[in-house]
């Protein structure tokens, strides 16, 4: 069977963009908590656990709300995702505690999976997933993956891609991938998308 | 209403991050956990930790969290009993 990219999320430089169109944007902080809280809020997200989240997590809730908005959900809808940076922003709040009291908040989010366990509880997925840490974007790596387990798991669609956070800066691109759609899921669209977009977002 | 009780209420919304309720949403009676405030267990760490940083009052038992943490009324009488701050 041949998969398709069904739909596609970027979000970056404070702009949120659905299959290359801006859904939203705002100047008001470059602080990326802050933008995200506003994004929440804007979109119309409704869930208070959110802002317990870590940046990370928040980046996950809200590509994935954004990426699903037209799209009815299977609950065994996969999660394939990937960054280079794991949670190392987490990670150094908590260090900066461990001199004093350490805040279990945070140490829950000391980890880059947990993102996948914060959506599927939100959308209440029953699914395979993974988080690959690694250098850079390969599409390569998640197109193989996704595509053993669209062909072998009996998983009828899978969200993959890149969901990085570091300093300031975040970087989020999420496709829905199923046997619906009309870009067909391969590693040149999939680099595409993701280089293109971001090259427009940063002009 | 008690200064302890809204500043305990002040400090579970700051600490806990729940960004959508104000001091005015918590009744005193409220359960914390389960239907009311829907606190978590995560949550319920995280005030053992608040007791400690804002009153000094170490638990070493976490099981007698179930006791204190029932709601505002309940943390506040345990605090008026055992604070060292």
């Amino acid at each position: 069977m041949e998969y398709k990219i069904t739909g596609f999320v970027h979000i970056r430089d404070q702009h949120i963009f659905l299959d290359g169109r801006e859904i939203f944007s705002s100047n008001v902080s470059k602080d990326p908590g802050d933008f995200l809280k506003q994004a929440y809020s804007e979109l119309q997200i409704s869930y208070p656990k959110f802002h317990k989240m870590d940046v990370l997590c928040k980046l996950g809730i809200v590509g994935t709300e954004v990426l699903f908005r037209n799209h009815q959900i299977s609950p065994d809808t996969a999660l394939v995702f990937s960054n280079a940076s794991s949670s190392l922003e987490t990670d150094k709040d908590h260090r900066k505690e461990m001199n004093g009291i350490v805040s279990p908040s945070i140490f829950v989010y000391t980890l880059p999976n947990i993102v996948l366990g914060e959506i599927s509880i939100k959308h209440k997925l029953q699914s395979e997933n993974v988080f690959f840490v690694s250098e850079k974007f390969n599409a390569a790596l998640i197109k193989d993956y996704t595509t053993v387990l669209l062909e072998n798991s009996n998983v009828p669609a899978v969200v993959c891609g890149w969901i990085e956070w570091k300093n300031a800066e975040y970087d989020v691109f999420l496709c829905l991938v199923s046997p619906e759609g009309k870009i067909n899921f391969n590693r040149e669209n999939l680099e595409e998308l993701y280089y293109f977009q971001n090259e427009r977002s940063a002009n | 209403m008690s200064d302890l009780r809204t500043e305990l209420k002040q400090s579970i919304i700051e600490q806990l991050n729940l960004e959508e309720l104000e001091v005015n949403d918590i009744a005193n009676d409220e359960p914390l956990f389960g239907n009311g405030l829907g606190l978590d267990s995560i949550d319920a760490l995280e005030l053992i930790v608040l007791l400690e940083k804002e009153y000094g009052i170490k638990l070493d038992d976490p099981q007698k969290g179930k006791e204190i943490f029932v709601s505002i009324d309940k943390m506040a009488e345990y605090i008026e009993a055992h604070r060292t701050t």
